[in-house]
């Protein structure tokens, strides 16, 4: 059934004819699609997001439905609301087709209030979807955390303004929470736990991350940049007021994945990023080191590629706990240091292939009795014989803080 | 008597039209079936109607070993403009027109043959729409049929082994997710290096059905993949740009992973010669690069080719068998591949 609802179609005819606002859009009529629950409800869903009118809310019941196939969506403007993360469940255990349970493609695109579980792929994917918003939603893969699950959670990527707020993601092989190829970002008020990695931002730029929990992940958050990528460059990422807790899970990532080499116990790592702020979050009892800064440490062939963290300030986060039981390179490396870790590990890389070494401009404001590691490694590929270990803190100077992110699109739950 | 002449009169002319129907072709909604756009002069979609030209490629995209009849509609009066790397660019009210379908035994796919289904992208005035339309067991209808189906297929491969599975038919935007480009929707198949073979440009250019076309423009042909006159290398790379490159393409669906494999990429890594995984997550099978010279059994690209597992298989869409012919010949190609550069 299709209830219409005209609302703003006589307001903005008014406006539109007084002069007053230009870009008022032609189509103001805002539908509403309500499924009902029983047989077919898969195709039925499916037929709803293809003939879905722009704007359209697309109102899903309480139930558990199966998939045999992925989901995609292509119509501007669409919300997909469930009826609470707890009541409707989008099961795609029997999944035969496609690389991952909904993927999205158009603009200005709400999913929220529903749970997706078990997808053969990833979970939510969001492509060149500017203005995506994902709310109170849950992705999950059931069971002990497994090679075997999908990679990405929460997917958007190529994407400009993305919006996850209270989200939850448990059990991807790769990153529960996963921003890449993107510009202005907010990840907050979410949880993302035994995954891989719980969030990462990858290849992005101006992005906060807030609030989150992050825990009994492999790794907690990490801030990467790769090569031989489409959008290089990474930088101007602020992390912050987050729980970043016991991220001790194995890390069960295929290899192959550059997540497979963050070892086991990291609370927040950063890789080859440019600009990036960890401040006021409380770490604790992240086994193997609670903030690694690192330069991406594959072999690559990639002219316009920087490898090396640079500009980067740590401060005012709480620490306890965490470091005492290395895992990963990570052990290899600190058993020269007594076989523990201090809260904060740069691996000392400040050049590589043929490149000067250059200042990378690392700042930690944290007080004396936090401890620091500089592995002194100087260039990559790791040669455990170079490691000079130093305590001494570089003299960085810290980079002004990136200013907030504000979306247009980011509101507080209406209802 | 006089009556009834003129009646049956009427009747010819009512089913001999000029051609198909533009108003139906350019309606904002799909029809619900094939023949409303009058594309055939038979119920069965066997003769084509005037204007509806049949034409092949020199490889096709794999689809199950489904056998495909390709056929372009362009309207009266107007022609497609040459392209020398992108396809052909159609005018608005063009329809490419495609069916599939099978037969009990594929070594011989005209006896006993049937369709599945006829897959339509449609030059609309703002851009192509992609609509499936799947076929009834009578062969009289095909309905339109946006979130596609799953059909059960039993037949015998080209190779002589049973194959039993389940046809998927892809829904309406997934149709559009291999053919992405940008923000536009637009045909894969029909670009010259894929067309110009046993004379059809000529045929093409008769029929005032392409222009822009002159001998003094490069016609640069893709090689038969499966034809072993030609140099392995060329035939690897035309396997890779009609199966994988409508999405591993700066401006498709997979363009985030990095891998590009259009026929005219040069870039070793792009192509994925010793290139890292980028979001493969389990689809990596464990394994480190896209290509390992020398070494098929390490390279991811052979890994995900020939798994059928939804997560790990590539394409993503589109196919339900692996592609014994398509994985040997990627696994030769990456075999003699020289390691000197690792």
């Amino acid at each position: 059934m299709m209830k219409r609802i005209l609302l703003a179609g006589a307001a903005s005819f008014l406006l539109a004819s007084c002069g007053w606002y230009d870009d008022i859009p032609q189509e103001t009529t805002v539908h509403t699609v309500e499924l009902a629950e029983g047989e077919g409800f898969a195709g039925r869903l499916q037929a709803a997001l293809i003939t879905a009118e722009p704007n359209t809310t697309i109102i899903m019941p309480e139930g558990t439905y199966m998939f045999s196939d992925g989901l995609s969506l292509d119509v501007q403007g669409v919300t997909l609301r469930g009826a609470g993360e707890d009541k409707t469940f989008l099961d795609f255990a029997g999944q035969q087709g496609a690389g991952e349970g909904l993927l999205v493609t158009s603009e200005g695109v709400t999913l929220r209030d529903f749970t997706i579980r078990d997808t053969a792929g990833d979970g939510i994917k969001s492509k060149g979807a500017d203005n995506i918003t994902y709310r109170d939603l849950t992705v999950e893969w059931s069971g002990e955390p497994s090679e075997d699950s999908g990679a990405y959670g929460v997917y958007p990527v190529e994407s400009s303004n993305v919006l996850v707020d209270g989200v939850t993601v448990r059990g991807a092989s790769d990153a529960g929470i996963y921003v890449g190829q993107s510009t202005q970002i907010i990840v907050r008020n979410s949880l993302a736990e035994y995954n891989v990695a719980g969030i990462e931002i990858e290849n992005s730029t101006y992005a906060d991350v807030y609030e989150n929990t992050a825990r009994h992940n492999a790794g907690g958050v990490l801030i990467f940049d790769l090569p031989n990528l489409p959008i290089m460059g990474g930088h101007s990422t602020r992390v912050f007021n987050n729980a970043i807790t016991n991220n001790n899970t194995r890390n069960f990532a295929p290899p192959g994945n550059i997540v497979a080499t963050v070892p086991s116990g990291t609370g927040v790592l950063i890789m080859a990023n440019e600009n990036v702020h960890v401040f006021g979050n409380s770490f604790a009892d992240n086994r193997t080191v609670q903030i690694a800064i690192s330069a991406y440490p594959e072999a690559f062939d990639d002219e316009s590629y920087n490898p090396l963290p640079r500009n980067i300030v740590v401060q005012g986060n709480a620490y306890s706990g965490g470091g005492d039981d290395p895992q990963g390179l990570l052990a290899v490396l600190a058993a020269g240091l007594g076989g523990q870790l201090p809260a904060l590990v740069w691996d000392g890389v400040t050049s590589w292939d043929g490149h000067d070494a250059t200042d990378i401009n690392l700042a930690i404001n944290e007080p004396e009795n936090v401890g620091f590691v500089s592995l002194g490694l100087g260039s990559y590929p790791l040669d455990p014989a170079k490691i000079h270990p130093s305590m001494e803190r570089p003299a960085g100077t810290a980079m002004a803080e990136p200013e907030p992110i504000v979306l247009a699109h980011d509101f507080k739950a209406e209802d | 008597m006089r009556y009834l002449i003129l009646c049956a009169i009427f009747l010819l002319t009512a089913c001999n039209k000029s051609g198909p129907d533009m108003q139906v072709i350019l309606a904002d909604k799909p029809a619900p079936t094939l023949a409303d756009y009058g594309f055939f002069k038979d119920v069965s979609a066997n003769i084509p109607a005037k204007r509806v030209q049949a034409y092949d490629l020199v490889n096709p995209l794999f689809t199950d070993y489904a056998d495909k009849h390709r056929f372009v509609f362009i309207p009266q009066g107007k022609s497609a403009q040459y392209h020398a790397v992108d396809a052909l660019e159609f005018p608005v009210g063009t329809v490419l027109v495609k069916t599939f379908g099978y037969a009990p035994d594929m070594r011989t796919p005209m006896v006993d043959a049937y369709k599945v289904e006829t897959r339509l992208l449609i030059h609309k005035k703002d851009g192509w729409i992609a609509a499936p339309y799947v076929w009834n067991k009578e062969q009289t209808e095909a309905n339109y049929a946006p979130i596609g189906a799953r059909l059960q297929i039993q037949t015998i491969a080209p190779d002589g082994k049973n194959l039993d599975f389940t046809y998927g038919v892809p829904n309406a935007n997934q149709c559009k997710t291999c053919h992405q480009s940008g923000h536009d929707v637009l045909p894969i198949g029909p670009k010259v290096r894929n067309l110009n073979h046993n004379g059809q440009l000529d045929l093409w250019y008769e029929k005032g059905l392409i222009r822009g076309l002159s001998v003094d423009l490069p016609t640069t042909t893709v090689p038969p993949a499966q034809d072993i006159s030609f140099p392995l290398n060329a035939r690897a790379r035309a396997y890779l740009d009609i199966n994988c490159a409508h999405c591993h393409k700066p401006d498709g669906s997979a363009s985030n992973s990095g891998l590009m494999l259009e026929w005219g990429e040069t870039d070793r890594t792009r192509i994925g010669i010793n290139k890292h995984p980028t979001a493969a997550g389990r689809g990596s099978g464990g394994l480190l690069t896209v290509i390992t010279p020398g070494n098929p059994d390490t390279s991811i690209m052979v890994h995900r080719m020939q798994s059928v597992e939804p997560g790990i298989a590539m394409p993503e869409l589109g196919r339900t068998l692996a592609h014994k012919e398509g994985v040997a010949l990627i696994r030769e190609w990456i075999a003699e591949m020289p390691v000197k550069d690792n």
